[in-house]
């Protein structure tokens, strides 16, 4: 017996672990995705009944807007956040004074919850005190900045917020990758009469793929998860014109009462995130492999 | 041949000096630019939260405040005393911290046996169990909600603290793992065998060998669970309402609340108090905080 139990001790200390996420997310998964085959309203009912939380899914208006405004949001999102990155780091990159106090300005924003920078923007961009009351004391009459209570214009407020907190982060991605290529590499081609414009372009970008490919995966991972910034930004509003996937989740689930549609619309969000991160780790694993 | 290389380098890099020296302003200018943009949220907020009423209506922004007014402060934390449907952030504050030191604890420690084992202790299949554990950290927790909610009922543990303990532990655990799995695999094996071979057990090995030079994956993992836990809402305000509450959830109801005349300088108050524990692990230990964004850059 003692035996068998020393022999076994490691399998049984990673027990807790395989267990609870065992249960608890693969388990909850499945329970989740019988539940989107039920119709299930305030309480869970166990009948199946087919695929029809998905058609209803897909015929709400409010669920489309949501997808349209993912869409949109990922887009901004990524590139915007990307970019900004980008020319963080290689400005950074460049040898440059007070690095680490500029780096740490950069940064803190991931140090704070959404809910946190939803609150302050959300005072940034109040339409009669914020900013534009700030330029129209500074002279420019005219200057209207409603975007926040603008039907057509608040998805962009979040794009706003959004990549202000994240925009960091990739910059942090790209510099460490950068710091990894050997200096040999930039001397050689500067010998050979390449500035620093080719330098970036031609050589070290191209070599930051794998950074651009987990820069990517993570930012639209953050996106479709995308739900406390907007609770504190618009809550979904003006009427549902910022709703996100998340916040449709949870609105049908705890307000409607529609618990078989929110399943429908989780499991939507679940084969999203599945159908990014499953290549990813695969190719990660690879990698490792390789190595 | 190496030296002469040297030398044309050193000289291309002074003829260029000049050229240089107009990209150099403006890289700081473009970096200052972006620092400003940074910092100008925080600055709001502190500034916001100093001012008066009547000083925020007269002024900008970016108005400097007439003095150090911490009033907004004051009723941010404590409240304005009158009882019934005066919120404010310290009993919340407070369930925020029982929350968030048993959650790290405990994930901390799975993660770290879980890790070890992945590494030193392997088995047939070992790393489809980490590719198991792993895919935990990517889910949208939204596929998770409805089952946990129901199961939290059952146990009789929703809208409590315990409730959100339990949460945040298990789904941490593919986080921490992450982090010490990755950390253990750098670390040789072969002090393991040897210690092995001159008997010594699992958990010796563990306390005596990885223990002591385990220290920055330690600080790292809790840093991270720390951030994470404390920042978290999802989980928080589907899972508890009311007198349960953690900080970010009240936050969020106090600047929503509609009762009154809104008060931007308590919710600007509100909003530093609810981020500065969080503020204050990223100054001070900054390096540890990017450590484990860019390490377990698997994550999301």
């Amino acid at each position: 017996m003692l035996k068998w139990l020393e022999k076994n001790l490691p399998k049984i200390v990673m027990a807790p672990a395989v267990g609870l996420i065992g249960w608890f997310v693969y388990g909850f998964v499945l329970w989740t995705l019988y539940i989107s085959f039920t119709n299930s309203k305030i309480l869970p009912k166990y009948e199946l009944w087919g695929v029809g939380q998905y058609v209803k899914l897909w015929g709400s208006r409010k669920w489309l807007i949501a997808v349209d405004n993912l869409l949109i949001f990922t887009a901004l999102f990524l590139i915007f956040c990307v970019v900004i990155g980008i020319i963080l780091a290689i400005f950074l990159d460049q040898k440059i004074r007070a690095e680490g106090v500029l780096r740490t300005i950069y940064l803190y924003p991931m140090a704070l919850s959404f809910i946190v920078t939803g609150t302050a923007w959300k005072w940034i961009l109040n339409p009669t005190l914020g900013i534009q009351k700030m330029f129209i004391d500074w002279g420019f009459e005219n200057f209207t900045f409603d975007w926040l209570v603008n039907r057509e214009m608040a998805i962009y407020t979040i794009v706003i917020a959004g990549v202000w907190q994240s925009a960091g982060f990739v910059m942090a991605l790209f510099l460490a990758g950068l710091r990894s290529v050997e200096d040999e590499i930039v001397k050689a081609a500067k010998i050979d009469g390449a500035n620093l414009f080719t330098v970036y372009w031609k050589i070290l970008l191209p070599m930051m793929r794998p950074v651009f490919f987990t820069s990517f995966v993570i930012l639209v991972h953050i996106s479709i998860k995308s739900y406390d910034l907007i609770v504190a930004l618009t809550q979904g509003g003006p009427g549902i014109s910022t709703t996100m996937p998340a916040l449709y989740m949870t609105q049908t689930a705890f307000h409607k009462s529609q618990v078989g549609l929110s399943a429908a619309s989780a499991m939507m969000m679940f084969m999203a995130v599945a159908a990014v991160i499953i290549p990813y780790l695969y190719s990660e694993l690879r990698r490792e492999n390789a190595r | 041949m190496q030296d002469k290389t040297y030398s044309s380098y050193k000289q291309l890099e002074q003829k260029s000096k000049y050229t240089n020296l107009f990209l150099r302003w403006f890289l700081y200018f473009v970096l200052i630019i972006f620092a400003l943009y940074f910092i100008f949220p925080l600055y709001v907020m502190v500034v916001t939260s100093l001012k008066t009423m009547e000083e925020i209506r007269q002024g900008t922004l970016l108005t400097w405040p007439s003095g150090l007014n911490f009033d907004s402060w004051l009723v941010a934390w404590g409240g304005r005393g009158y009882g019934a449907g005066d919120t404010f952030l310290k009993p919340y504050f407070w369930n925020s911290i029982k929350m968030v030191v048993p959650a790290v604890f405990f994930s901390t420690f799975i993660g770290a046996m879980a890790g070890y084992v992945l590494t030193k202790w392997r088995f047939k299949g070992d790393k489809w169990v980490f590719l198991f554990l792993l895919f935990g950290c990517f889910i949208p927790y939204q596929a998770i909600l409805l089952p946990m909610a129901r199961t939290l009922g059952v146990l009789g543990i929703s809208n409590s603290v315990i409730g959100l303990v339990l949460v945040h532990t298990v789904y941490g655990i593919p986080f921490t793992t992450l982090f010490f799995r990755n950390f253990y695999v750098s670390i040789p094996s072969e002090l393991v065998k040897a210690a092995r071979i001159d008997g010594a057990g699992f958990f010796k090995i563990f306390f005596k060998i990885l223990l002591p030079v385990s220290t920055p994956i330690i600080v790292v993992t809790i840093i991270w669970q720390f951030t994470q836990i404390w920042n978290d809402f999802l989980f928080g305000s589907t899972f508890s309402f009311g007198e349960a509450a953690p900080i970010q959830v009240a936050l969020n109801n106090m600047v929503l609340s509609s009762t009154s005349v809104k008060e931007y300088n308590v919710d600007m108050a509100s909003a530093i108090i609810a981020g500065i524990p969080t503020l204050i692990v990223y100054v001070l230990a900054g390096k540890y905080f990017i450590r484990g964004l860019t390490s377990g850059a698997v994550k999301g």
